[in-house]
C-alpha cells in the first residue's frame, strides 16, 4: 500500500535522451497502465521505478520518499517481467520464495506464504514442478505468485501478457485486475495494447517518444484526447483524421459544411471516431466505399470521404452490405468531433 | 593408446538418438547395416593397440620378446598389475596414478572455478578496462603451456613450487577457452533472469551462486571431462619441474620407463602400467557422459 511520485523523470543514455520530463502522482492502490507504441520509453520509466536503471534527473519517490539512490529490493517493489524471468533450475515452490528465502524468513512462514499465493493463483498442483513443465499461463501465474508473495509497495509489471494467445490473454487481464483489487496493491503496468489499457486501467499514461501525451482515465482520454497522438492511439479502429477550415462558427470538412462547437478558427485538424459516424441518407458526409469488413456486431467500411483523397473508416452497428464504389451518407453529432491544432496536435476545445 | 581414445569411443552414443533425415528412410535397412559396420571396424581398428598392450601385460617378458607376438592374454595378470602398482621401475605406479588424480582434478576444479569467476565479471560487471581484460585473457588462448614454460618455470621455482602439487597445478589453471565458455553461455542468458534475482533481493555472488553456478550445471560436467583429460594427459610440465620420483605423474612416468641406450625393458610392467594409465581417464569420461547427458535431455524438455 503505497503512493509514487514521478517528479520531473528524465533518463539519458549517453548522449540520447529517452525519457524527456514525465512527472505524474499515482494514489494507493491505483491501477496505472503506461500504453504506447513500441519504443516510445515505456519499459524505461518502469524500470527506473523499480531501480534498475539510474534515474538521470527528478525524482521518484514511493510513499513520499526519494528511492533514485536504492536498490530494488529496498524499495519494495516487486517486478513481473515479460519473459517471466522464472529461475529455469527452481521450482515453482523455490521460485516463489526466493524473494523471502534471501530476506532471511524462517522456512516455515516462507512455505506458509507461498501456499497461501499458490492458491490464490490455483497453482497448487505445480508447486513442484519446474518452469519448463509449465504452460504460458501457468508460467504467467508464477511470475504473478513471486511478485505476491513479498507483499511489496508496489506491482511493476511490463507486457506480462504479450506472450500469451489472445485467449488467455483476455482471461489474465481480468484476473490480474482482480487480484490487484483484492490485495490493494499500488501497480504500474505497461502495455503496448491499447486495448489493454482501456480494460484494465485506473489512470493511463499514453506515452509517445518520451513524453507523457496524456494521463487521465480510459474514458477521459477516449472522450476528450489531448492531443492528436492520444486520440489516434487509444480506440480502435484508430480516429480518422482530416484537415479542415473553420470560418464564422462553420466547419467546412470533406466538401459539406456543418456548425462546430468549437473557439478553433482557419486551418485546423478534425478527428472523427470511426464508430460516431451515423448512417443517414440525408447527412452531410458521405463515404465511398473502397472495402468492407464484417465483424458481426459491427462493419466496418473502409474508403474516402466524399469527392476528396483522404482515407476515412466508418463503423456502422450490425451486419451491412456494400459494394466497391458504393456511397454511404452519415453524419456526426458536433460534440463528437474533436478539433487539434494542425502544428502543434493540441487539442483545442 | 593415449588417454585420447575412450573421448572418440564415447561420441557415438551421443549421437545415436537423432531420427535419420527423410529421405533415407527407403534405404533405412541396409543403410542401418552399413553404419554400423563401419562403426565397428572403426572400434577394432581404435581398439585393437589398446588390445595388443593389455596381452603384453598379462604375459611374461620372454613371451613379449620370442616373435610372434602373442595376440591372446597369458596367466601373468596378477603378478604383473601387482608389480607396476607397488613397484614399478623408478616409483610405485600406484603413487603415479596418485600423483596424476591430484593434479588432473586440481587443474580440472580450478580451471573451473577460475573461468566461472572472469566470465561472471566480465558479462556482469562494469569495470574499467573491461574489455582490455577480456581480451588479454583472450590472448592467452594463442600462448600454450610450452610457449611460457621458461618464464613460467622461473616464477614457480623462485616461489619454491618446484616438487610440489602446488607447482605442478597453478601454473596450468587460467583458462582462457573455458573463460570464454562460460562467458558466450551466460551471455546467452536473458539479463531479466538477473534483474529479477537483483528485485528478489539477491546481491551479486548470491545471483552467481544460487542462479548461474546450477544453470551452468551442464557445461561444468562437459568442461570437467576435457579439463580432466588435459591436466592427465600433461607431459612437458610435470618433466620439467618434478625432478623426485615421488612427484612423477603417470605420463611422464610412463616415458621415463622406456629404455634409454641398451638398458633393458621390462615390457609387460610397462603396459600394464599403460592400462593403468588409462583407467581414471576412462572412469571419468563414463561417468560424466551420464550426467551431461542427462543434462542435455532435461534442459529438452
Ligand atoms: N540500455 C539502453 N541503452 C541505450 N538505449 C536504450 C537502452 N534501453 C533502451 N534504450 C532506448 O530507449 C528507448 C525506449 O526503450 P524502451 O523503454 O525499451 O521502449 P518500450 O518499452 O516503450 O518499447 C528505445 O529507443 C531504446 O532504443
Ligand atoms: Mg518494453
Amino acid at each position: 500500500m503505497a503512493t509514487v511520485e514521478l517528479d520531473n523523470i528524465k533518463k539519458r543514455f549517453g548522449g540520447t535522451q529517452v525519457i524527456h520530463g514525465v512527472s505524474t502522482a499515482i494514489e494507493d492502490g491505483e491501477f496505472i497502465v503506461i500504453v504506447g507504441p513500441s519504443g516510445c520509453g515505456k519499459s524505461t520509466l518502469l524500470r527506473m521505478v523499480a531501480g534498475l536503471e539510474s534515474v538521470s534527473e527528478g525524482e521518484v519517490r514511493i510513499d513520499g520518499e526519494r528511492v533514485n539512490e536504492r536498490e530494488p529490493m529496498a524499495r519494495d517493489i516487486a517486478m513481473v517481467f515479460q519473459n517471466y524471468a522464472l529461475y529455469p533450475h527452481m521450482s515453482v515452490r523455490q521460485n516463489m520464495g526466493y524473494g523471502l528465502k534471501i530476506a532471511g524468513l524462517p522456512k516455515s512462514e516462507i512455505a506458509a506464504k507461498v501456499d497461501e499465493a499458490a492458491a490464490l493463483l490455483q497453482l497448487e498442483p505445480y508447486l513442484d514442478r519446474r518452469p519448463r513443465e509449465l504452460s504460458g499461463g501457468q508460467r504467467q501465474r508464477v511470475a504473478m505468485g513471486r511478485a505476491i508473495v513479498r507483499e511489496p509497495k508496489v506491482f511493476l509489471f511490463d507486457e506480462p501478457l504479450s506472450n500469451l494467445d489472445a485467449k488467455l490473454r483476455v482471461q489474465m487481464r481480468l484476473e490480474i485486475r482482480d487480484l490487484q483489487n483484492r490485495l490493494g496493491i499500488t501497480a504500474l503496468y505497461v502495455t503496448h495494447d491499447q486495448v489493454e489499457a482501456m480494460t484494465m486501467a485506473d489512470r493511463m499514461i499514453v506515452m509517445n517518444a518520451g513524453r507523457a501525451e496524456q494521463i487521465g482515465t480510459p474514458l477521459e482520454v477516449y472522450e476528450r484526447p489531448q492531443t492528436l497522438f492520444a486520440a489516434q492511439f487509444i480506440g480502435s479502429p484508430s480516429m480518422n483524421v482530416l484537415d479542415a477550415t473553420m470560418q464564422d462558427g462553420v466547419l467546412h470538412l470533406g466538401g459539406a459544411t456543418m456548425p462546430a462547437p468549437t473557439t478553433a478558427t482557419g486551418k485546423v485538424t478534425v478527428g472523427l471516431r470511426p464508430e460516431h459516424a451515423i448512417a443517414d441518407p440525408e447527412g452531410p458526409l458521405s463515404l465511398t466505399v473502397q472495402m468492407g469488413e464484417p465483424l458481426g456486431a459491427n462493419t466496418l467500411l473502409h474508403g474516402r470521404i466524399g469527392d476528396g483523397s483522404e482515407a476515412f473508416t466508418i463503423s456502422l452497428p450490425g451486419v451491412h452490405h456494400a459494394t466497391a464504389g458504393e456511397r454511404i451518407a452519415f453524419r456526426v453529432l458536433p460534440e463528437n468531433l474533436h478539433f487539434f491544432d494542425p502544428e502543434t496536435g493540441a487539442r483545442i476545445d | 593408446m593415449t588417454a585420447r581414445d575412450p573421448l572418440v569411443a564415447a561420441a557415438p552414443p551421443l549421437k545415436s538418438g537423432r531420427e535419420p533425415a527423410p529421405g533415407m528412410v527407403e534405404k533405412r535397412g541396409r543403410s542401418l547395416w552399413l553404419s554400423h559396420a563401419v562403426m565397428i571396424l572403426g572400434v577394432l581398428i581404435v581398439f585393437f593397440p589398446i588390445w595388443l598392450a593389455f596381452v603384453a601385460s598379462t604375459v611374461t617378458q620372454s613371451e613379449i620378446i620370442r616373435p610372434p607376438m602373442p595376440v591372446w592374454p597369458g596367466d601373468q595378470f596378477f603378478i604383473n598389475y601387482k608389480n607396476a602398482l607397488f613397484s614399478g621401475v623408478n616409483v610405485p605406479v600406484a603413487t603415479m596414478l596418485m600423483n596424476s588424480l591430484i593434479m588432473a582434478i586440481g587443474i580440472a576444479v580450478g580451471k573451473i572455478i577460475i573461468s566461472l569467476l572472469s566470465a561472471f565479471a566480465i558479462v556482469y560487471f562494469r569495470f574499467p578496462g573491461k574489455t582490455i581484460f577480456f581480451w588479454l585473457i583472450f590472448l592467452t588462448l594463442m600462448l600454450p603451456v610450452e610457449v611460457r614454460i621458461v618464464p613460467t618455470y622461473e616464477v614457480v621455482a623462485g616461489f619454491g613450487m618446484l616438487n610440489s602439487y602446488s607447482g605442478l597445478i597453478f601454473p596450468l589453471i587460467a583458462s582462457a577457452t573455458a573463460t570464454f565458455l562460460f562467458r558466450q553461455f551466460f551471455m546467452t542468458i536473458p539479463d531479466e533472469l538477473a534483474e529479477a534475482a537483483r528485485v528478489d533481493g539477491a546481491g551479486p555472488m548470491r545471483f552467481f551462486w544460487d542462479i548461474l553456478v546450477p544453470m551452468s550445471r551442464t557445461n561444468v560436467a562437459a568442461l570437467f571431462v576435457i579439463l580432466f583429460i588435459y591436466g592427465w594427459n600433461q607431459y612437458l610440465w610435470p618433466l620439467l619441474i618434478t625432478t623426485d620420483p615421488e612427484m612423477n605423474t603417470i605420463v611422464m612416468g610412463l616415458k621415463q620407463m622406456f629404455p634409454s641406450g641398451d638398458d633393458f625393458a621390462h615390457w609387460p610392467t610397462i603396459m600394464a602400467t599403460s592400462i593403468l594409465a588409462m583407467i581414471p581417464p576412462v572412469i571419468v569420461v563414463i561417468s560424466m557422459q551420464k550426467l551431461f547427458i542427462r543434462g542435455l535431455v532435461d534442459s529438452e524438455k
